[in-house]
């Protein structure tokens, strides 16, 4: 009778249990079901742009169309490329970028070592002003800056694009490294100080050597912001020989309006070194998005 | 002694800052009090300015059509776009912190649209919304569903462009991510002995846990979406009828095509106490509802 009852037991468990453990399984099929639709989705736009950069023109207007280009037209690219000066936009865009990113580092970990390190009158106040410009629309400040930069001469040069990046370098940077400098040990700063070093040998030999995933989350959000930037070229730089990648491809667009496949090519070309930073970096990409995203 | 070292340190403390503070007096405070001043003057650079008070403002408020059409656009736009690319964030963060293999594979994938550059994508987007070729319509054709007129169309063209952001939602989406797994196993496995349920584990643990993260981020979409200006200067050229002309691309008409400096500054000015009052409302009535934990 007991041992019956037992048996029983155990087989209603058993029961129980494999039915949990469908549940289980049926549950996370069907999460991974949804997430390669979503994958599918997101990624659906990425080869619909290099499918048509491979076809010829007479393919590009078929429909239904083909998503595998027969022949490949490989040539698109070189085409492209050559009708449009792209190596210098691309050169262009490599000085301004470079430049800008290099102020933005410089400038905004002195000033963050300041806010993080050092006490004196009204830093927390004048903290609070520098966060308060992340609300402002840049749109309120650009028309008298462009009035200031045209009174300068600057118009028609690089110089409205980089020169702003060495004076501050952005309030979201120097939040986000201040952050980072205060988490730094006092007794490693002190321990330099006691041995003769200046603040100014502090801040280069041990606050920024120590900084570097900061340091490297700053650069790659420069860098992204410098090279995706289309208002700031759009209202400075007039002369075609002056355009940046993102000028140089809209102008593209204006002029060829229906060849799909040269600007697909072009468009390409211009998404690669951001896919390239993205790939080689993918680790502090990520962290530093949450970085930014969760200190708020 | 002590005092002149404390007087040292705030010595090289504004040292260090000296670039955010130059920066703040060159590029932010003095463009805004010169922005303020611009909108009382007519102006087209070549002229001396005329002082007409308030005169630009009573335009905008009481001649200009444009403006209150720009207006709706851009909040139509903001209504949609924000919303949605808020909750397929959080969805797809909340499919993606299930434990599931192959998470960083996906996270990569739906991250990887949000760092296209501006023009590209806008040159991608015109191509998918092409009426004759374009994938979405070649996608409809699948589903039998006659084919739609997308960016062509008064109706259509405001959601189009809300499809297409939602398409870069991977920064929102790795923010709650972090946030997601930053929220105590604890929490859950407590509920768990309670015999709580899905709906109310998420309703009671994460919405709560995860407020801070939503209610930053969401404020921050706002203000950034408001400022929208690529998508119709590239894409739609404002129309068709003035359908997408996005308030920053009308103050980039008058500012630089038609030079109304002035003109342009006022519509700027508008545009900031807009964003400032939308901001303080949105503290006032949804910031009390945030949950923080107590501050360590």
């Amino acid at each position: 009778m007991v041992g019956e009852a037992v048996e029983r037991d155990v087989r209603g468990a058993r029961f129980l249990f494999s039915r949990y453990q469908l549940l289980k399984v049926g549950r996370s099929l069907s999460l991974l079901v949804l997430l390669i639709v979503g994958a599918v989705v997101m990624a659906l736009p990425f080869c619909w742009l290099l499918s048509t950069s491979l076809k010829e023109d007479s393919q590009v207007w078929l429909f239904p169309p083909e998503w595998i280009p027969n022949p490949i037209a490989w040539r698109n690219y070189i085409d492209a490329l050559t009708i449009f000066p792209f190596h210098i936009y691309f050169k262009n865009t490599f000085t301004i970028t470079f430049l800008s990113v290099l102020g933005i580092l410089l400038s905004s970990s002195f000033c963050a070592y300041g806010f993080a390190r050092l006490r004196f009158p009204g830093r927390d106040f004048i903290f609070m002003i520098v966060l308060s410009t992340m609300m402002l629309p840049p749109i309120v400040l650009l028309i008298p800056q462009f009035i200031m930069f045209k009174y300068l001469g600057w118009v028609n040069t690089f110089r409205p694009l980089i020169v702003p990046a060495y004076f501050g370098g952005g309030a979201f940077n120097i939040f986000l490294l201040r952050q980072f400098f205060r988490a730094i040990p006092g007794e490693l700063t002190d321990a330099a100080r006691i041995d003769g070093c200046s603040e100014l040998g502090v801040y280069w030999k041990i606050i920024l050597p120590l900084s570097k995933p900061a340091l490297t989350a700053v650069v790659i959000f420069a860098f992204l912001g410098h090279w995706n930037d289309f208002l700031g070229p759009l209202i400075y730089i007039n002369s075609p020989e002056k355009f940046t990648v993102s000028l140089g491809l809209a102008s593209f667009m204006d002029v060829y309006t229906t060849k799909w496949n040269f600007l697909m090519a072009a468009s390409t070309v211009t998404i690669t070194p951001v896919l390239i930073l993205f790939f080689s970096a993918q680790r502090y990409f990520i962290r530093g998005v949450i970085l930014t995203g969760l200190k708020g | 002694m002590r005092l002149s070292l404390r007087h040292k340190e705030a010595v090289w403390g504004y040292f260090f800052i000296s670039p955010v503070i130059l920066g703040l007096i060159i590029f932010t405070l003095g463009p805004i009090l010169g922005a303020l001043w611009l909108s009382f003057m007519r102006w087209d650079i070549f002229t001396p300015p005329k002082l007409v008070w308030l005169g630009n403002f009573k335009d905008i408020f009481f001649e200009d059509n444009l403006f209150p059409k720009s207006l709706w656009v851009t909040t139509y736009y903001v209504l949609g776009s924000v919303p949605v690319r808020m909750v397929l964030a959080f969805l797809l963060a909340m499919l993606l912190n299930t434990g599931i293999k192959g998470m960083s594979f996906f996270r990569t994938v739906y991250y990887l649209p949000s760092i296209v550059p501006a023009v590209a994508n806008a040159v991608l987007w015109v191509w998918i919304f092409n009426v004759e070729f374009g994938l979405a319509n070649v996608l409809l054709s699948r589903l039998h569903i006659p084919k739609l007129l997308w960016l062509q169309s008064e109706e259509l063209v405001i959601p189009s462009l809300i499809i297409m952001s939602a398409w870069g939602i991977g920064q929102p989406m790795v923010i709650f991510l972090a946030g997601l797994q930053n929220i105590p196993i604890q929490l859950y496995e407590a509920a768990d002995v309670d015999g709580a349920n899905w709906w109310s584990k998420f309703w009671h643990i994460t919405i709560p846990m995860m407020s801070p993260i939503i209610f930053f981020n969401f404020v921050l979409n706002i203000i950034y979406t408001f400022q929208v200006f690529s998508a119709g200067y590239l894409m739609t050229d404002g129309g068709p009828n003035n359908a997408s002309l996005f308030y920053v691309l009308y103050i980039y008409r008058h500012t630089f095509q038609w030079l109304e400096l002035g003109y342009g500054a006022a519509l700027a000015w508008v545009l900031f106490v807009i964003i400032l009052v939308i901001t303080l409302l949105i503290f006032r009535y949804l910031g009390g509802r945030v949950y923080y934990e107590e501050a360590v």
